[in-house]
């Protein structure tokens, strides 16, 4: 059974913050979702479906979500898989609301990471938690940085991907920053610049590494139906896509990632081919992420990497824009960026980015990776049509 | 208690062994290491595990590694702000390829870290670090 255009995307939100010591997390949610409903013209009394994960939340912290706005939804889901939650919720939400399980759903998130001082990316954890594999990692000293560093130098050896070309895709999302007024970092760099940073783990540089900031944002979802009477142009659920990766057993070629397989599945359910999409929003936790992702989506052969994101391919007036909002190298990166995907290939398929507004957008794919590529981690492919 | 002080002592993180591992742990401690083998399928594993993922199935061998490999691929760490690991940088962390097939995590040790490249052979070296935990890590091949 597809879902196919079936539901649509209707109302989205990024709270403007990055940096509120003043708010809570679930405040930033609430006034996300608040944004959300403005955009589409709907209130929070129709909302009958809630999705959310969160770094800060609880186990259970979807219940306490509901508790603080009072709401009693006929859909729950909590699922959380790292940063790709937000991009796996919306094919959630589109599944539940087609199986008749609610009619309009909330996805959202909300973090106070940077003004609370978590050390996501270069904090190792402690011994571990309960999961089996921890207990042969931890005590080697691995981060969330390392882990990804380790992708990028096996990518090098394989394939002689540069440092240069690597830092060609942070280059590009400053130059995206700089277009979006709300972006954190918006003065344009070199590739100079990314290579006379600081290495924090070999080979990836400060400038290859996303930042930490705060942040949230919300998506509200429904029927096509129902989208029609709504404010804004809708943006329809073609296909999607997720799955897992990791260490398998101790067998794994670790530059073959999530994205092969939610990718492959989110196409297949889409009925559409790589050609056909007009812009990606490709997950950027660090440069060697995006590289290693458009290779296993299979925009390039595995190993051209290097060579696709160079020459300005990647811009918004380029070849194959991605990010154009400067992506969590440059915009914001809350600790959990997936829901940003999303709300800028929305807003990209509406004509509403300004100058950085990519051309004849009618198609987008948003692709999240949650957890470490190096580790374990998972994908969630998304393709929305704004017809 | 000589065991507490030495625990004291040292600070990075220790490994939270549950008892399913506990044998590969135990065997670290005797400075063996080891992967496992279904005796059904016949399909390799690291880390241990109780039962197969191929094929479900619990007969399952240890099989003991000749301690040698190389580096698949590894990292020079600058940062990382966990008790411990920030008083010792840069250090090397990696997986290593055993012989036997399968990669571990590990960390890489006596050398320089500009000297660690991917290919490089290596061989298992036993940290004691406590009276209860050994750690496997790995050096450069003689
Ligand atoms: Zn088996």
């Amino acid at each position: 059974m597809s879902l196919s255009r079936k539901t649509a995307v209707v109302g989205v939100y990024e709270h403007p913050t990055r940096f509120a010591p003043d708010k809570s997390m679930f405040q930033i949610m609430a006034e996300s979702i608040r944004g959300a409903l403005d955009d589409c013209g709907l209130t929070i009394k129709d909302v009958d479906g809630i999705l959310s994960a969160g770094i800060g939340m609880s186990p259970m912290g979807i219940i306490g979500l509901c508790d603080y706005l009072n709401l009693t939804p006929n859909f729950m889901d909590g699922t959380n898989i790292g940063g790709a939650s937000f991009v796996a919720h919306v094919a959630h939400a589109a599944a539940a609301i087609n199986a008749g399980l609610c009619e309009v759903a909330v996805i959202t998130y909300g973090s106070t990471i940077a003004s609370t001082r978590f050390a996501i990316g270069t904090g190792g954890g402690a011994g571990g938690g309960g999961d089996p594999c921890h207990q042969f990692e931890f005590p080697y000293g691995p981060t969330g940085i390392g882990a990804y560093a380790m992708v990028a130098q096996r990518h090098m050896h394989e394939y002689g991907t540069t440092s240069e070309q690597l830092a060609e895709i942070a280059v590009t999302m400053r130059l995206h920053a700089s277009m979006n007024p709300a972006a954190k970092y918006r003065d344009l760099i070199t590739v100079e610049d990314v290579l006379a940073s600081r290495i924090v783990s070999s080979p990836l540089h400060l400038l290859d590494c996303c930042m930490v900031s705060d942040g949230g944002g919300a998506l509200v979802v429904t029927s096509a139906e129902r989208a029609r009477d709504l404010k804004k142009r809708p943006a329809y659920v073609l296909g999607a896509g997720e799955t897992a990766r990791h260490a398998a057993r101790g067998q794994r070629d670790f530059l073959e990632i999530a994205a092969h397989q939610s990718g492959r599945l989110a196409f297949e359910r889409a009925g559409v081919s790589h050609k056909d999409i007009d812009m990606a929003m490709i997950y950027d936790s660090f440069t060697i992420t995006v590289l290693t992702t458009l290779e296993n989506l299979g925009f390039c052969k595995r190993g051209e990497g290097g060579a696709f994101v160079s020459g300005g391919r990647l811009r918004y007036d380029g070849e194959f824009p991605i990010n154009t909002d400067g992506g969590g190298l440059s915009s914001n990166h809350p600790g959990m960026r997936g829901i940003f995907l999303v709300i800028e290939a929305v807003k990209q398929l509406r004509g509403e980015c300004g100058p950085r507004q990519v051309k004849d957008c009618q198609i987008a794919l948003c692709h999240g990776t949650g957890g470490e590529l190096g580790t374990r981690h998972s994908g969630a492919t998304l393709i929305l049509s704004n017809q | 208690m000589p065991e507490e002080k030495d625990k004291k002592r040292y600070a990075k993180p220790l490994p939270h062994i549950d008892e399913e591992m506990r044998p590969w742990w135990e065997a670290a401690q005797r400075h063996e290491l080891y992967i496992q083998k279904c005796r059904d399928c016949g399909d390799l594993r690291f880390h241990p595990r109780a039962l197969c993922p191929s094929c479900l199935s619990s007969n399952t061998e240890w099989v003991r590694c000749s301690g040698r490999g190389k580096i698949y691929t590894f990292t020079v760490t600058n940062q990382n702000a966990t008790a411990g690991f920030r008083d010792s940088l840069p250090y090397v962390l990696a997986w290593v390829e055993l012989e036997e097939g399968l990669k571990l995590m590990s960390n890489i040790i006596d050398c320089q870290p500009s000297q660690v490249r991917i290919d490089l052979p290596v061989e298992a070296v036993f940290e004691d670090v406590t009276p209860d935990v050994t750690l496997v890590k790995f050096r450069p091949a003689a």
